[in-house]
């Protein structure tokens, strides 16, 4: 037979730490091998094509405005994610969590269209971010309280925000000199996050994102709750032999994730979008699970996927006027990412090495 | 509630329910050979839209039906080779399916939002739909509907009293102990996986090509992740799967029996139903927990790593 394949794999005698960082940018590569092919086979030229997909949308400071708009809320989904997956909390609520946070928010700015004070701001902030954490807490309670699968109990709680969200703006929210849009009203200024220029709208939103980024990695690395977090997800079994509060971690990581997408949600509608409409999300708590596993969970790593996903949003909608293809491009990059992610990924425990040539590091089987 | 109402709700039940029987199904085996595929909603809508698009463009259903399926195993090849040959996170990598559908679906199906076709339509089996009563609920459906009613006699019977149905168990239950009998795990594990994925693409075939005849984007409206938590509810048994999917569908369209007796509630709220629900019944079964631990294939979600 081993001259069918010259190649045997072999299980590394640890896992490699050149391949885990090596991994995500031969995903990239992979990615862009086959968006090019995908270009090819629609009649575009691929690199032509490429170059409106991911050069294009950054050649001018608008677009990198834009995408810091991008990066805020994914980068503070994600933060809030890598809590809860590094214990091994499948929390994939991000985007219901968002929603929730969005829709509570939005809805306190409406009530506070007359308080004109310097206060509302913080207060809707304040709000969203509460009602977030709120969300998350039903599946934080669902799991220690009666073991229900989070994964599943996250995701009914993603459909049931994003109807919740329906139901508002067709009905006790919508706006009622707006015609038939379902969409609320606009938010006065007071209820809206201050620009960093007048002339784009990039606004203070990507330094809550930049906070998280350091509030978490000191979380994570530098105390004692982050450590448990991490005992826990490495081996659950040690994590309760050391006395650690199983059930405390999963309230504090959901509850934590909660917050900072609620905060992410509030964020949008009272950004860029500047009410409530029933596309609040273009799907960024699940693309921050990208994000997640794209930046290997680490915050410095997490923040460049993340630039990286908010720019396959902005290509998305480039190719979309200029090419005139589908924005839903935008998805079949970000899906084609985390695949090539989790197959080059085996490059990580095992390794190929040529028939015959003996290495040391599989004596032991 | 008059009888006429009664008739229509039960023929809508189990026409809902059969896309959550069919998806059900196929993860019920990928499970039983210790395989969790999160990755159902993707397949169903991959093969909503090539369901849709082949029969757009060649103007058979049947040819439909096989472009669903087809669609739905290729994207479960994808889980395979990544979650059984390069033995990654389950969890993760069916997420990524269930991510990639979704986009390339709505990707492919970008320009068939809108078109119409003419959909699967009833087969009334001869005698049996002249049962009164029966004969129009059960017997008056269209023939994907009669179809999964033989999907799930085979499954049952394959896993109650064939040396398949043992031999899928046993690798779920123990691979390392299979493959010392001789059983190839990765062989069995990729059947499964493939079955899971042709049951979920004909699912999706069924949504775009009978239960609604159209395609949208995100038409499966998280119906893969219900049949996810269905599995869980049934305790891994074919019968009960069968129970549960009917019981959701009834669920799903208590809106036509609310509005048949004159409520008013937003459709908006009422969409929530079936998420609610699923969530109630995650709770029931989990507070039942040491039962629901005992009936799991026992290497359920662990990736057989042999020495190579």
């Amino acid at each position: 037979m081993s001259f069918l394949m010259p190649l045997r794999i072999e299980n590394r005698a640890s896992d490699s730490q050149v391949m885990a960082v090596l991994s995500p940018l031969m995903a990239m590569i992979l990615t862009l091998v086959t968006g090019a092919a995908v270009f090819a086979s629609l009649g575009h030229a691929p690199g032509e094509a490429l170059y409106t997909f991911f050069i294009l949308p950054l050649s001018d400071v608008y677009g990198w405005t834009e995408l810091g708009v991008k990066v805020a809320p994914l980068l503070l989904c994600a933060m809030g994610l890598m809590v809860c997956f590094k214990a091994k909390i499948w929390n994939i609520g991000a985007e219901g969590q968002f929603i929730i946070g969005a829709l509570g928010g939005g809805y306190l700015a409406l009530e506070l269209a007359a308080f004109e004070s310097a206060w509302a701001l913080p207060l809707v902030l304040f709000f969203g971010a509460s009602c977030g954490l709120a969300w998350a807490a039903l599946a934080a309670f669902l799991k220690t309280r009666f073991a229900a699968n989070e994964i599943l109990t996250t995701i009914m709680l993603n459909y049931i925000a994003l109807n919740l969200l329906l139901f508002a703006v067709h009905g006790p929210l919508k706006d009622p000199d707006g015609y038939s849009f379902p969409e609320s009203a606009l938010f006065s200024d007071f209820t809206m996050l201050p620009l960093i220029s007048e002339d784009y709208r990039l606004n203070i939103s990507v330094f809550f994102a930049l906070a998280a980024v350091a509030i978490i990695w000191t979380l994570m690395a530098r105390t004692f709750i982050g450590f448990q977090i991490s005992v826990l997800g490495e081996d659950a079994s040690a994590a309760r032999f050391a006395g650690f509060k199983e059930k405390r971690l999963v309230w504090f990581s959901l509850l934590v994730c909660g917050a900072l997408a609620g905060l992410a949600g509030v964020s949008e509608v009272s950004g860029p979008i500047g009410q409530l409409n029933p596309y609040v999300s273009p799907g960024y708590g699940y693309t921050a699970i990208i994000v997640v596993f794209l930046g290997r969970m680490h915050p410095l790593g997490m923040v460049g996927a993340s630039m990286l996903l908010a720019l396959t949003y902005m290509g998305g909608e480039m190719v979309q006027m200029d090419l005139s293809l589908p924005k839903s491009i935008t998805g079949l990059f970000q899906g084609m990412l985390l695949f090539y992610l989790l197959a080059c990924d085996f490059l990580i425990g095992y390794r190929f090495v040529a028939r015959g040539h003996l290495t040391g590091a599989s004596d032991g089987s | 509630m008059d009888l006429d109402l009664l008739l229509n709700v039960l023929f809508a039940t189990i026409r809902t329910g059969t896309p959550l029987l069919l998806i059900a199904l196929g993860e019920l085996v990928c499970e039983k050979s210790g395989v969790l595929n999160l990755g159902q909603e993707g397949m169903v809508l991959m093969g909503a839209v090539s369901g849709f698009i082949a029969t757009v463009l060649t103007g058979s259903l049947l040819l439909g039906v096989i472009a669903g399926m087809m669609a739905g195993m290729l994207m479960s090849f994808l889980f395979g080779v990544l979650a059984i040959t390069l033995v990654s996170n389950q969890v993760a990598t069916g997420l990524a399916l269930t991510i990639f559908g979704t986009g390339l679906s709505a990707f492919l199906g970008a320009s068939y939002v809108g078109v119409g076709i003419e959909g699967i339509t009833a087969w009334n089996l001869p005698f049996l739909s002249e049962i009164p009563l029966l004969g129009q609920v059960l017997f008056s459906q269209d023939p994907l509907v009669y179809l999964s009613w033989s999907i799930f006699a085979l499954v049952y019977i394959c896993f109650r009293s064939t040396r398949v149905g043992l031999t899928v168990r046993a690798v779920g239950e123990n691979p390392e102990a299979a493959n010392a009998l001789g059983m190839s795990v990765f062989t069995v594990r990729y059947l499964a996986v493939l079955f899971g994925g042709a049951m979920a693409g004909l699912a999706g075939a069924y949504l775009s090509l009978a239960y609604t005849p159209l395609w949208s984007e995100g038409m499966s409206a998280g119906r893969g992740w219900i049949a996810l938590a269905l599995v869980v509810f049934a305790s891994w048994k074919v019968q009960r799967v069968m129970l549960g999917a009917y019981l959701f569908g009834a669920a799903s369209i208590m809106h036509l029996v609310l509005q048949g007796m004159g409520f008013e509630i937003s459709p908006n709220i009422l969409a929530m139903l079936p998420y609610v629900a699923t969530i109630l019944v995650l709770v029931v079964i989990a507070s039942d927990a040491g039962r629901a631990r005992l009936s799991a294939p026992l290497a359920l979600g662990q990736p057989y790593r042999p020495q190579w």
